[in-house]
């Protein structure tokens, strides 16, 4: 199964250029202009990822997780959720940038390889940012009911985000 | 809604550390907060570059197109009330492309153009369609495969096997998906019989 994980992008990156190749377009100059947007999005969002660095390290090193949520922890022992992944958990849905830092500080404590690591990677990966995306997809077309929407996007990230943790123990 | 968040962050953050004394940390991490923003940031840069120039190589040589076109009749299925040959089922389609190999900021532009093609055949213009909600729910579970960021600070940070986390990703984000679009469903059907 792991084999899986390893060949994906290898493999992806190869179609890929091959595919460009033998369409007969400059592959080298699509790449460059492509890698050139990807420095214009980087730049634009260093200064959210500036903000949330700053928020959440605030947040973490005043040791407010351990105080307060330490009551829980009797509990999470026992289905053997780590304590320091809940803030991320919650912050998923609002903020990728909020969870990415969280991560980044998971990653610096724990290393990536850490059980706490690779639940936190799955975790970043496997939902997006509902409360964001909602409000810019609307927003932009002026809708301003969005009846079920909000309920139903939750909801697949609770099923995300618990189907992370069952399948994080179950393959590591 | 991201203010608020921002602003509890701070206060609780600063207030607790008051509370508890906790000065000296509190300082430090204020003070050291800005060398960890920008190690993220250089630990992710290199490989947003290097994917965002791969993908464009993906969509001028129309590959991503093929694979949208590929997409579409199982599309179609799942919003029974955009029109076969309507744009918006082209855009849906990149989008989720996009998305999928882990484009976040390209799979934007697409979801913004499927959305003011939909609002074109939306009844009630304040209110959203049926499709649009749809479309988000997709949208938000992220049917991500290759998640980029993830992977370049996992790598930044050592890990032995960056990628061991691409499967478990591709099978959780799979059931959040599901998920959604099944409540989606029941929640349609349930409002069609009334």
């Amino acid at each position: 199964m792991n084999t899986f994980s390893k060949i994906v992008i290898p493999v992806f990156i190869v179609f890929v250029i091959f595919y460009g190749f033998r369409k007969k377009i400059n592959i080298y100059d699509a790449f460059l202009e492509g890698a050139k947007e990807g420095l214009l999005i980087s730049f634009n969002i260093f200064p959210s990822i500036i903000a949330m660095v700053f928020a959440i390290n605030v947040f973490l090193d005043s040791n407010f997780v351990n105080e307060f949520l330490g009551v829980l922890s009797p509990v999470l022992d026992i289905i053997n959720i780590p304590l320091e992944i809940m803030p991320m958990a919650l912050l998923r849905p609002i903020s990728g940038t909020a969870s990415l830092a969280i991560m980044n500080d998971i990653f610096i404590n724990y290393g990536p390889d850490s059980y706490i690591g690779r639940l936190a990677s799955v975790l970043q990966g496997c939902t997006d940012t509902t409360i964001y995306v909602l409000a810019l997809y609307f927003s932009s077309i002026g809708v301003k009911k969005i009846r079920y929407s909000l309920g139903v996007g939750l909801f697949a990230d609770l099923v995300g985000i618990t189907v992370a943790f069952l399948i994080t123990m179950l393959f590591f | 809604m991201v203010s608020y968040i921002w602003l509890f962050l701070i206060l609780i953050g600063i207030g607790f550390s008051f509370l508890t004394g906790n000065l000296d940390t509190i300082n430090d991490s204020i003070l050291t907060n800005g060398n960890k923003a920008l190690e993220l940031m250089l630990s992710i840069l290199p490989i947003i570059v290097l994917w965002t120039g791969i993908m464009k190589i993906a969509e001028e040589s129309g590959l991503l197109k093929r694979f949208a076109k590929l997409v579409e009749p199982l599309l179609s299925k799942l919003f029974p009330t955009i029109p076969k040959d309507n744009k918006a089922l082209g855009y849906i389609a990149s989008n989720i492309a996009a998305n999928m190999m882990g484009l976040g900021s390209a799979a934007t532009p697409f979801g913004l153009k499927a959305m003011s093609e939909l609002q074109k055949i939306n009844e009630k213009k304040d209110t959203a369609s049926t499709a649009m909600i749809t479309f988000l729910v997709l949208n938000t579970a992220g049917v991500t495969i290759v998640p980029t960021t993830v992977l370049a600070l996992r790598i930044a940070h050592g890990s032995a096997n960056p990628s061991e986390i691409i499967l478990p990703g591709v099978i959780a984000t799979f059931c959040s998906s599901l998920g959604g679009l099944l409540l989606d469903y029941f929640i349609r059907k349930r409002r069609n019989n009334k």
